[in-house]
């Protein structure tokens, strides 16, 4: 409760702030001669507002965390506190007990034990609520008169107000990154304990992918784990069948939109194509399941190939490949188009036919982007779990065989997180090995995409 | 309009435009221009900014064909030939009537290929050789050999703006055209640069029929042959250049030529 209190509290504090600040500079800048003040009275109004505002906001942050611990301890401190059974869990489960009856979540306890304990949580809320409500407020009226103080005709307050607002997007741009170093963090600590039960050179070389969360957690097992089948099988769906769809229609519907296509039938087509990447994947997956693959089974038997499956790498890959179109052509439209015109006209002056200038001139001008598209494409699609789940199978198959059952690196980590075995056994930890893989792959391919990008657009500017 | 024929007997013409009109959708921006442009020799427009020489320019090698909403009525021939009927291949005609663009475009490619593009897609050159055969002779004639000719796989890119637009010249003869449509092809460059482009175009006027569309009088006093003056989509004066610049016929002519206005 105390920390909502207190952002409440800033808020309003922070108005007062602002409407004294404005107050403040508006009476000083009537009375100056004009060139006198240097900053408009909004500017000196925020800046007493962020004075007072943003301590107090981070104080509760900090508040928020601080509190329940010095709430317990002083429940600890308590007779009744002391009394407490040692283990571990029984101990959580009568304070936890007691603090939500003292919050009013709860109405009666259940465990004796507790009952002793809510009056003294009770006082060690109010005690503790009452000083973070009383110190905040202290220091932002502090701050802020000291910032009202500070608020004079010459005084800078639009270079700092200014710096704020940078601080401020500086920290929003900082919230992105940080969240994938904190990914990548829990991947690595679950990562470092499966390659202490499994040696790297087995995970990342072995040919057979057969974990079972039912075997003895101590035994050796680096036989069971080897990656390769479910690394092919990524790369054979997503990088490989997928690919080979969504290069070729991806960059003819490109090329037919930039350079063919009627202004009112492009703006059509366009959007059209931008919706089918804002299918969800599921919806593709059934797709996948229901029509494609069948399809292609008896295709198959129809040639005389008996035992094709119904789960095939094939139906997969293909129904993958018409996901990802419109990242391809997407890039594909936006970097042929930026490619100047002065270009295309150099060419058909030459007398190109029209055909000529896009395949000598408009592609390779358009070349990088067109790669970086297609990297970011592959990112995408050797992360993508569902059609593969739906359509081709959690079999470990390493085969060049497109209409074998194949499966990937995503469809093993939700198998084997999902499944039976318990949190510390390899095979549940082999899926954040496998996830660690992944990442690090799609890293490099957005890293090394973004690269390409970035030089090509230093080619036109 | 005035019209001096016969000013110099020895020039025929190679491209005949009569009573063209060019319209942006409902916009009329060239109006009933008639005009005959001499073979081998430097015709220059000149104009103030959007009275329609870039636009009739144009019409002369179907460049307008790329903007959707453009409209040509009239007729205008090459050897006597309608280009604007349906049996006219458009890839052939610009093959014929190439185009030097006001800001120089080269392709990113290498300073060869440039050259070569359009040779290739035309099929001119039957091997290697002949190919480099037609891209040191297009490179010489562009005065751009000496400068180039030790790194001809550079890219185009990277020559200066001078460069780029001399190689540009290059990449138009190489198909060995007949006409050849300069649309202010100075503008973006330094004096320097424009000299050696205004050299480039007093030698190659005897062997093609060159249109330049240009901002300055000055250049087109330097470089033309003929002058056409051309005000508000309409062509107001057409003669030889030395009378158009000492002596006009039209009152509007002397009042541009004077600065007066434009």
């Amino acid at each position: 409760m105390s920390p909502a209190f207190l952002f409440l509290i800033a808020l309003g504090l922070g108005l007062a702030g602002w409407l004294a600040g404005r107050a403040k500079a508006r009476a000083f800048s009537r009375a100056a001669a004009p060139r006198e003040v240097v900053a408009r009275p909004g500017y000196h109004a925020w800046y007493v507002a962020i004075w007072v505002a943003v301590p107090l906001a981070l104080f509760a942050v900090l508040w928020s965390v601080l509190s329940p611990i010095l709430i317990e301890q002083w429940v600890l401190a308590t007779p009744a506190g002391q009394n407490l059974p040692e283990f571990g869990f029984q101990r959580q489960t009568i304070l936890a007990e007691a603090q939500a009856v003292a919050r009013g979540s709860a109405a009666a306890v259940f465990t004796p034990q507790a009952r002793d304990l809510v009056e003294p949580f009770r006082e060690a809320t109010l005690f503790y609520t009452l000083i973070g409500v009383g110190f905040g407020i202290a220091m932002a009226a502090i701050l802020g008169l000291w910032a009202y103080s500070r608020i004079k005709p010459a005084f800078g307050a639009r270079v700092r107000v200014e710096r704020a607002v940078m601080a401020l997007l500086l920290l929003a741009s900082l919230v992105a990154i940080l969240t994938t170093f904190g990914i990548l963090a829990s991947l690595v600590f679950e990562t470092v304990r499966f390659f202490g039960m499994v040696s790297p050179v087995d995970f990342l070389f072995g040919t057979s992918w057969n974990p079972d969360p039912m075997s003895s957690p101590t035994a050796p097992q680096g036989d069971r784990y080897g990656a390769i089948p479910l690394f092919w099988g990524t790369i054979f769906i997503g990088a490989i069948i997928a690919m080979i769809v969504a290069i070729p229609l991806g960059m003819m519907s490109a090329i037919y939109l930039t350079q063919y296509a009627s202004p009112r039938w492009r703006k059509i087509i366009k959007p059209a194509l931008e919706i089918l990447a804002g299918v969800p994947t599921v919806v593709y997956g059934y797709f996948a399941a229901l029509t494609v693959a069948p399809m292609i089974r008896d295709a198959a038997q129809a040639v005389g190939i008996t035992n094709a499956s119904s789960e095939s790498a094939l139906a997969a890959g293909l129904v993958m490949g018409v996901m990802i179109i419109p990242f391809v052509s997407s890039m594909a439209d936006d970097s042929i188009a930026a490619v100047p015109g002065s270009m295309r006209d150099g060419s058909l002056a030459m007398g190109a036919t029209k055909s000529e200038t896009i395949k000598k001139v408009l592609i390779p001008a358009a070349l990088p982007g067109i790669v970086g598209g297609v990297m970011l494409a592959v990112s995408r699609a050797i992360g993508e779990t569902m059609i593969v789940v739906m359509a081709a199978s959690t079999a470990a198959n390493l085969s060049a065989n497109p209409l074998e059952a194949m499966t990937t690196v995503t469809v093993q980590i939700v198998a084997l997180l999902t499944g039976e075995g318990s949190f510390d056994h390899p095979a549940t930890l082999s899926a954040f090995a496998l996830g660690f893989v992944l990442f690090m792959v799609t890293l490099a391919l957005n890293f090394i995409a973004l690269r390409v990008v970035k030089r090509f657009r230093e080619a036109y500017e | 309009m005035t019209v001096i024929h016969d000013m110099d007997d020895k020039a025929e013409a190679k491209m005949r435009a009569r009573d063209v009109s060019v319209y942006y959708g409902d916009k009329k921006a060239i109006d009933d221009v008639s005009i005959d442009i001499p073979t081998k020799y430097v015709t220059a427009f000149i104009g103030p900014s959007g009275c329609g020489k870039s636009t009739f320019l144009r019409t002369l090698n179907r460049m307008n064909d790329t903007i959707a909403s453009a409209r040509v009525e009239g007729n205008i021939e090459l050897d006597g030939e309608n280009i604007y009927s349906s049996g006219m291949d458009v890839v052939q005609l610009r093959a014929r009537v190439g185009m030097v663009f006001q800001k120089p475009n080269p392709f990113p490619k290498s300073i060869y290929d440039n050259i070569a593009y359009g040779p290739k897609i035309h099929g001119i050159a039957s091997g290697k050789s002949e190919l480099d055969e037609i891209v040191e002779r297009s490179l010489q004639r562009a005065g751009l050999w000496n400068e180039v000719k030790d790194r001809l796989g550079e890219s185009g890119t990277a020559l200066s703006g001078g460069q780029q637009q001399r190689l540009c010249i290059a990449r138009a003869i190489a198909v060995d055209p007949e006409v050849i449509l300069m649309d202010e092809p100075a503008s973006a460059l330094d004096p320097i640069a424009t000299a050696k482009i205004e050299e480039l175009i007093d030698d190659l006027a005897g062997r093609y029929a060159i249109v330049i569309v240009t901002h300055s009088m000055q250049q087109a006093a330097r470089v033309s042959h003929r002058t056409a003056f051309f005000h508000l989509g309409k062509m107001v004066e057409y003669g030889p250049t030395d009378q158009i610049f000492t002596n006009p016929l039209e009152e509007r002519t002397k009042d541009y030529i004077t600065g007066r206005y434009g």
